[in-house]
């Protein structure tokens, strides 16, 4: 009883395990990690990008180049990993309902999940 | 979580409207709000990758949509949410790491990257030739 008195939780909130997940500090050095690989990424494809026209040969001979496919997997790698931790912030923030927050943090995950597996398909079928 | 249960009362912090907008305030929900916008965006870009790899049929339909003026307005509002949350993601990892917390030269930055981002989205589609009627060094 000592030790819960010299916490500022309730002690009703120490025993449902409410609190750190201790997960804090990942997703904070993910974020960032993943952020400065996006300056180098994004720009590199903004730039390839240019490239794209009305026509698909114009867009797949870009992609099709080693180093450009490599730069959109590691580019759509990074990024949906970037958004999967971020929208996970906004879910957690406006969500409160146990239930729906648990399903939406589900739902992100495999859609961001879903859209990197496309990507790396994509460009592997393009290259092939 | 704290009425739940325990039916103390908690102290709750400053609801939105008692606060004076300022422009670091407008640049932290901006980088919320292209956060969620690049989400989408990304979405779109590899329907983009996607349409290429199925075939050319399948690309001249997503050419097709891409150039309706409505979808050219959501995408050129796509590529003001990137460059912006690109540049204030930046911005970011000096405050991150403690810099730049003074009020002035916070609100500088903030006005500097939102400059910026107007700026850089335009060049971008200057350059890319997606403007209508204006062709500057080759694109589409």
């Amino acid at each position: 009883m000592s030790k819960a008195k010299a916490s500022i939780r309730t002690p009703r909130a120490q025993v449902r395990g409410l609190g750190s997940a201790k997960h804090g500090v990942g997703h904070f050095i993910g974020q960032r990690g993943s952020a400065i690989a996006l300056i180098f990424l994004v720009p590199w494809l903004l730039i390839g990008l240019r490239t794209r026209s009305a026509a698909a040969t114009a867009a797949m001979m870009w992609i099709e180049v080693p180093l450009n496919g490599l730069a959109i997997f590691l580019a759509l790698g990074a990024a949906t990993y970037h958004m999967r931790l971020g929208m996970q912030v906004v879910i957690e923030d406006y969500i409160s309902r146990p239930i729906t927050r648990m399903i939406l943090l589900i739902l992100n995950t495999f859609f961001c999940v879903l859209l990197f597996a496309v990507a790396g398909y994509s460009v592997v079928v393009i290259a092939a | 979580m704290a009425q739940i249960g325990t039916g103390e009362q908690r102290p709750l912090s400053p609801h939105l409207q008692v606060w004076r907008w300022h422009v670091t305030m407008l640049g932290s929900i901006l980088h919320r709000a292209t956060g969620f916008a690049n989400y989408v965006g990304v979405a779109l870009i590899v329907l983009w990758l996607f349409a290429a790899a199925m075939g050319p049929g399948r690309y001249a339909q997503y050419e097709q949509i891409a150039a309706h003026p409505i979808t050219q307005i959501i995408l050129f509002g796509f590529t003001f949410s990137i460059v912006y949350h690109l540049l204030n993601g930046v911005r970011h990892l000096f405050l991150d790491a403690g810099a730049g917390y003074k009020p002035a030269f916070a609100s500088m930055t903030a006005w500097i990257v939102l400059g910026l981002s107007l700026i850089g989205a335009a060049a971008i589609w200057l350059l890319a030739g997606l403007v209508p009627g204006v062709a500057i060094g080759g694109g589409a």
